[in-house]
């Protein structure tokens, strides 16, 4: 009776510290992935934006190739993260994700991107303190979009019409460039989402 | 358990304890590398799109 007593003791406190173990992975193990990857990811996405013929706009793009680089002066002048194609696990552990098939940036459309709140470097975190009117820079090959923030709200992931061209009236046709960021809400929750909306207002051709 | 770990282990106290130590990192090591990783997205966590 003891020994079995002992023996359960001992498993539990082995579960505990493997718990503890556990988050600590989630906080720190997952983010060394997504900084190693998004180094090579800023890597390629320097490489295609100087190598690109014409004007650089892309029709499509492959799925987890960099798309665009995202700023947001708001969250720090340091805040920037390699936008990646495809809205995965494989995808979004690399960096914030650009939903296949809605619009690219600068595109009349929804410009839809999603990443992570609390594990894989948290890219879109803080995303929950933009304040109506600030800036949101998304740099692509061919030009630097700036997109102003209109609205957030919390959503359940069920709503899917917050990535409608024109967000929340499927079917209608979009007349201007709109921007949705989502992410998880509440933190380390899976209940619900946290959506914010910009619209874009002004476009920087690049020239070199 | 632990003490049946202790017992088998071979050689002296030292030897014991540097087996120990080994047997520590291995274990953390492969939870790491291996478990969490494949734990991680089994866990809904940090779901961050609508929809699926």
């Amino acid at each position: 009776m003891r020994a079995v007593l002992r023996t359960f003791g001992e498993l539990s406190i082995t579960l505990g510290l493997v718990m503890l173990m556990f988050c600590a992975y989630l906080l720190w193990g997952t983010s060394a992935y997504t900084e190693r990857h998004q180094e090579l990811l800023q890597r390629q996405f320097a490489q295609d934006a100087a190598t690109v013929p014409g004007d650089g706009k892309l029709d499509s793009i492959e799925l987890g190739r960099a798309l665009a680089l995202i700023r947001i002066p708001r969250l720090g002048a340091e805040y920037k993260y390699a936008i990646v194609e495809g809205i995965d696990s494989e995808h979004l552990r690399q960096g914030p994700g650009h939903y296949p098939g809605t619009a690219l940036p600068g595109e009349i459309g929804n410009f839809v991107l999603s990443g992570h709140r609390t594990t894989y470097s948290a890219p879109f975190n803080r995303i929950g303190e933009l304040q109506r009117g600030d800036e949101v820079i998304i740099d692509a090959r061919e030009a630097r979009y700036t997109y102003r923030v209109t609205s957030s709200k919390i959503v359940y992931p069920t709503q899917v019409d917050v990535i409608e061209p024109v967000p929340e009236r499927p079917g209608k046709r979009p007349k201007e460039a709109l921007l949705t960021l989502s992410t998880c809400h509440p933190e380390y929750s899976a209940r619900q989402r946290l959506i914010v909306y910009g619209v874009l207002d002004g476009t920087q051709e690049r020239r070199t | 358990m632990y003490g049946l770990i202790w017992r088998m282990l071979p050689g002296g106290t030292a030897v014991k304890l540097c087996g120990t130590l080994i047997l520590i990192g291995v274990t953390a090591a492969l939870l790491w590398y291996v478990v969490f990783p494949w734990a991680e997205p089994r866990i809904p966590l940090d779901r961050v799109t609508v929809g699926s």
